[in-house]
């Protein structure tokens, strides 16, 4: 008796109320003309390729970076570092980066104030920062050796920037991290966040600093100072957007890896021939 | 109410007040949430064309070519013509205004960053003509017998 009542008056005002909300998101939703569409996509996003293989340890791209950026040039601190990985045949991992790789290596002896020693079969590592350790080793001792040129992600979601107190660490559309250095307080949370040790604290300006891939040289149609100066093409930059770029083809087409996935921070500088030793 | 409770309330709008002045005065303008949202996107706009506007100081090769051509065509027929002037003589700057001239760094330690030989097997470096510094001509300058702009061997002295 009254249940077709209430049904009646439940459809109606269904459906009353789809053509209302239908209206009103209609009117939420604009149309954007095609140039409008076009400027609402994202169409820069730099990424960065840098190919293992071809790395020889020079250093030079780690001295181009410094006098470009104006990094302290005797400080042990840099933007863009290259690390050296050196294994040996009972499974002893040896990575070192003196000075960052600045001077390149012109030794097989490895020996430097940061020397991360892991036995893979004891699974026990060991980090030594203060004692020097000096390793001596005999060329048939080496399984492997290789170089890892290194510098900042620019993560899809930098940790750096979100723990920023001041809002003085920022990405920009185009996917680059950069430092207010006007406004950062020099606290250190970011230095802290990063997972990749990319960030370090600018002694003479009192400030965070970090690789910007040489925002300053790209606006004027430049490369970054360490591409340019890589003799061997092992670091390369591209816009990830743009659908014939070398770079963008390279990445989507080959087997590239990133540094510490698991972190969730999705790092946009790809690695090609990323042992899986690296970390 | 007794002011025993108003009291404390006024100071407590003041400071509030005091806090936006000071906000007005301090914080610029263009101070906010941009592009990439408030999580990544918070900052001061016009701090993104302070670091645009910084000068570049390494101009690359093709900048060198017109003056020093003669060194430009040497070593773009050579083996070192992947490598640009600036990795050895420093970056260009305002050459030849300021500085007028650029560094010429003779040390051993320059072409040893690639040619100490180092027993990688998997490696690039492993593939350069590679010396042991120890035991090729130390001491004595590597220009002195290797043109840096045509190192070719025949031409060693
Ligand atoms: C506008 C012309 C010009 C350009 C461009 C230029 N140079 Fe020079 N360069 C000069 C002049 C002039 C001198 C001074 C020569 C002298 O006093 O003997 C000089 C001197 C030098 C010297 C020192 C020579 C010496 O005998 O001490 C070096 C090294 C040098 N230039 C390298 C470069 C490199 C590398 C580049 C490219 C990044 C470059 N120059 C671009 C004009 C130029
Ligand atoms: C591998 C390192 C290296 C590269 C690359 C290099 N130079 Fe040199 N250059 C030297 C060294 C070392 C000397 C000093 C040579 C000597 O004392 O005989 C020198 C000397 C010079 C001089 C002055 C001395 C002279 O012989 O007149 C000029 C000018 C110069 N270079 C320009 C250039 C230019 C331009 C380029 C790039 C096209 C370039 N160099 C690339 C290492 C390099
Ligand atoms: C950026 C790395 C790098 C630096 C720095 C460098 N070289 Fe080279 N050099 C090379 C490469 C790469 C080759 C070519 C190897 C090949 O193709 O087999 C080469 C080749 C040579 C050769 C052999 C040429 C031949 O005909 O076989 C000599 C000699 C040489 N370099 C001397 C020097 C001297 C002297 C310096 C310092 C002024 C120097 N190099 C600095 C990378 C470098
Ligand atoms: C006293 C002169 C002299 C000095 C100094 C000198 N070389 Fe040589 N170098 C030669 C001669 C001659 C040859 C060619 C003969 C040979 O193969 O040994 C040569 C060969 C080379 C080769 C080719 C090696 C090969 O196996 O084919 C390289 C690379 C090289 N020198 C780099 C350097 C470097 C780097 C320095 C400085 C650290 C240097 N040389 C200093 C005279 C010299």
């Amino acid at each position: 008796m009254k249940n077709t009542d209430t049904r009646r008056e439940f459809l109606k005002t269904a459906l009353k109320s789809m053509v209302v909300s239908s209206m009103t998101i209609g009117s939420i939703f604009t149309f954007l003309s095609p140039e409008e569409a076009r400027a609402a996509v994202k169409n820069v996003r730099w990424g960065f390729l840098v190919d293992t293989n071809k790395c020889v340890g020079c250093g030079l791209c780690v001295k181009a970076c410094k006098l470009e950026n104006d990094v302290p040039y005797s400080d042990p601190i840099t933007r863009t570092w290259v690390e050296r990985y050196v294994v040996l045949n009972n499974g002893r991992l040896l990575i070192d980066s003196p000075n960052g790789g600045r001077d390149g290596y012109t030794s097989e002896v490895t020996t430097t104030r940061l020397v991360q020693e892991s036995n893979l079969s004891a699974v026990a590592t060991k980090f030594t920062t203060s004692t020097a350790i000096t390793n001596k080793i005999t060329p048939d001792e080496i399984a492997n050796a290789f170089f890892v040129p290194k510098l900042c992600n620019q993560c899809d979601k930098p940790p750096c920037v979100q723990v920023c107190p001041v809002g003085a660490t920022y990405q920009m559309e185009n996917g680059i991290v950069l430092v207010d250095r006007s406004w950062c307080i020099g606290c250190g949370y970011c230095i802290q966040a990063c997972p990749y040790g990319a960030r370090f604290f600018n002694p003479v300006l009192h400030t965070a600093e970090k690789c910007t891939f040489c925002y300053h040289r790209l606006v004027k149609k430049m490369q970054p100072a360490c591409v340019e100066a890589c003799p061997f093409g092992a670091r390369k930059i591209g816009n990830l957007m743009d659908p014939s770029d070398p770079v963008r083809k390279i990445i989507l087409s080959e087997k590239v890896g990133v540094l510490k996935p698991a972190y969730g921070t999705k790092p946009q500088a790809f690695y090609i021939g990323l042992g899986k030793n690296v970390r | 109410m007794g002011s025993h409770v108003f009291r404390p309330l006024w100071v407590a709008i003041a400071v509030i007040i005091l806090i936006f002045v000071v906000r007005y005065f301090m914080v610029p303008s263009d101070f906010g949430i941009q592009e990439r949202g408030f999580t990544y996107g918070f900052h001061r706009k016009s701090d993104e064309s302070e670091w645009a506007g910084i000068k570049a100081k390494y101009k690359g090769r093709d900048y060198c070519k017109s003056c020093h051509a003669e060194k430009y065509r040497s070593i773009m027929n050579s083996k070192h013509r992947i490598i640009q002037c600036e990795n050895c003589h420093g970056p260009a700057l305002n050459h030849p205004v300021n500085p007028p001239k650029l560094v010429i760094d003779r040390k051993r330690a320059l072409c040893l960053r690639c040619h100490t030989y180092l027993p990688y097997p998997g490696s690039q470096r492993s593939r350069i003509e590679g010396i042991d510094p120890a035991k090729h001509n130390p001491g004595i300058s590597c220009v002195e017998c290797h043109n840096p702009h045509k190192p070719d061997l025949e031409l060693a002295k």
